[in-house]
């Protein structure tokens, strides 16, 4: 099978400290990909470059056969993203936040309402399609954008860390619709997760970055043979060594208490 | 293109429409300015020979409802974006320009529909405009300046990254906006230095031209006044688009 993702030397720079420092690697179409690092170590950085919301410093890349600095369009429209923190409107209804997808996504009208109630079913949100999205609960809202990132039929699905949060329920019931998905479409799953059980059993293929350079990949099984452990979470810990990683995230929290006084 | 334009419109009017606190809470400080200066002032301005203080604010207050609405609808991008419904709009495969148009748009609908409701309220406080069938282009006219300052809002959107520069942004570009704009006071008898600044000030060609529409009493001459709103309009469009499309995230 072909590359649908190709990365070639790929870095990114902020203020002269670099977050990505030359990676490369590919990924099959139609496979599971895992991307795993600790926090800081770049993910998100590259996804951001991968989804064309940053632009590399330097290095090449193409999603499926286009480079998203040249021709950003046409990537957005084979990739559906599914962001870490959540990125839906919460004074819209679920109804609404998908409808607004599909109609940016250019989803003619007919097949849109088809698939939204289809997808809405699929994620078992159908009951709630016109409750306000702030009245849903951390699952629902994920649940919620997996189904309006897959809308536009993507060619590959992007999600970072998409079970941040979830039940076990929901998270197998999640495996399961992409796992599916992946079967039935060859829709092409880029992830990333903290869960190296979960990457262990879903991912065809593994990459570890951390500080910024990818330090080993491969398929589950080889990542435990080369570092002769028995759990990928023991090889991770292995390659990427056991101290914490610190991540600031106190801007964040200070706009939510301000954006929740404003709304009394 | 017209159908983003028409998704992220109808976003902004169904957030209006639906947020009812909001709506009674940007009506709060224009209803108060009018009461406290209206009333206040009033006998002074009348002593003064300048004629009924409350008919000379009105157009100036609805002037401070459309300004402050709009430049906050715009602002509203510094909240998508630590909320992440900016992303869901940023790697759509749409013309930015046209997520900016709409949101401009939508933020001015908003903001004009803000200043109609200051103006019906104000008939409860005894204003009478001087022509109802004026109050048509005054509309349209509220229209742009809102269209104006939502897209003024956006640029400025795309460089604040927080609400702490969110607040700067208030009290060093929105306040001196609005109280240099004569809304409060005639320019004609103003300083030097006040009355040069009220004439770079595009909010004073927005708020003579509503005086010129309500009140019949001009300063600039209405025809320069849209002219220059309209003009400034277009150029704050034009930036804004390209500063929210050189966003990232």
């Amino acid at each position: 099978m072909a590359n649908i993702i190709e990365v070639e030397d790929l870095k990114k720079s902020f203020a002269g400290i670099e977050a990505v420092r030359g990676i490369s690697f590919s990924v099959q179409q139609g496979s599971t990909f895992g991307f795993l690092g600790p926090n800081g170590a770049g993910k998100s950085t590259t996804i951001k470059m991968l989804t064309t919301l940053l632009r590399p410093t330097t290095g090449s890349i193409l999603i499926d056969g286009n480079d998203p600095t040249k021709d950003p369009h046409a990537v957005r429209r084979a990739i559906g993203v599914v962001f870490q923190d959540p990125s839906l409107d919460d004074d819209l209804t679920a109804w609404e936040n998908m409808e607004l997808h599909g109609v940016l996504y250019g989803v003619p009208r007919g097949t849109r309402r088809a698939r939204i109630s289809e997808l809405l079913k699929f994620v078992e949100l159908d009951d709630r399609r016109d409750s306000y999205v702030r009245e849903f609960s951390g699952g629902m809202k994920r649940r919620l954008e997996i189904a309006r990132g897959l809308l536009h039929h993507p060619k590959i699905i992007f999600l970072d860390e998409p079970t941040l949060g979830l039940d076990p329920q929901t998270r197998n019931h999640m495996w399961e619709y992409l796992g599916r998905l992946n079967e039935r479409e060859g829709i092409t799953v880029f992830f990333t997760t903290h869960y190296m059980d979960e990457a262990d059993r879903n991912a065809d293929k593994i990459a570890i970055i951390d500080h910024g350079s990818i330090i080993a990949s491969g398929a589950g099984d080889e990542l435990k043979r080369q570092t002769r452990k028995d759990s990928l979470e023991e090889a991770f810990l292995e390659l990427t060594g056991r101290n914490i990683r610190e991540e600031g995230a106190s801007e964040l929290e200070h706009l939510r208490m301000m954006r929740r006084a404003r709304e009394r | 293109m017209l159908r983003t334009i028409y998704i992220m419109w109808i976003r902004e009017v169904k957030k209006f429409v639906r947020s009812r606190s909001r709506i009674v809470g940007a009506l709060g400080q224009p209803i108060l300015f009018l009461l406290a200066l209206g009333y206040g002032l009033g006998s002074v301005f009348q002593a003064a020979g300048q004629g009924s203080y409350t008919q000379f604010l009105v157009p100036g207050i609805i002037g401070m409802a459309i300004i402050f609405t709009s430049i906050f609808n715009g602002m509203q991008i510094i909240w998508d974006r630590q909320f992440g419904f900016l992303k869901e709009t940023l790697v759509a495969p749409v013309s930015r320009v046209a997520i900016m148009l709409g949101r401009t748009f939508g933020g001015a609908t908003v903001a004009t529909a803000q200043g109609c409701i200051v103006f019906a309220l104000t008939l409860l406080f005894g204003f009478h405009p001087y022509s109802w069938t004026l109050l048509a282009p005054a509309v349209l006219l509220m229209f742009l300046i809102a269209s104006l300052f939502s897209a003024l809002g956006i640029t400025v959107a795309s460089f604040v990254r927080d609400m702490q520069g969110f607040q700067l942004v208030m009290n060093f570009l929105v306040m001196p906006i609005f109280f240099l704009s004569g809304a409060l006071f005639p320019p004609t008898n103003a300083p030097l230095l006040l009355r040069v600044l009220a004439t770079v000030d595009p909010l004073s060609y927005g708020v003579d031209g509503m005086r010129t529409l309500l009140i019949g009493s001009s300063h600039f001459g209405v025809v320069t006044d849209v002219m220059v709103v309209f003009v400034i309009a277009v150029v704050f469009v034009g930036i804004g688009s390209y500063c929210f499309t050189k966003l990232e995230v």
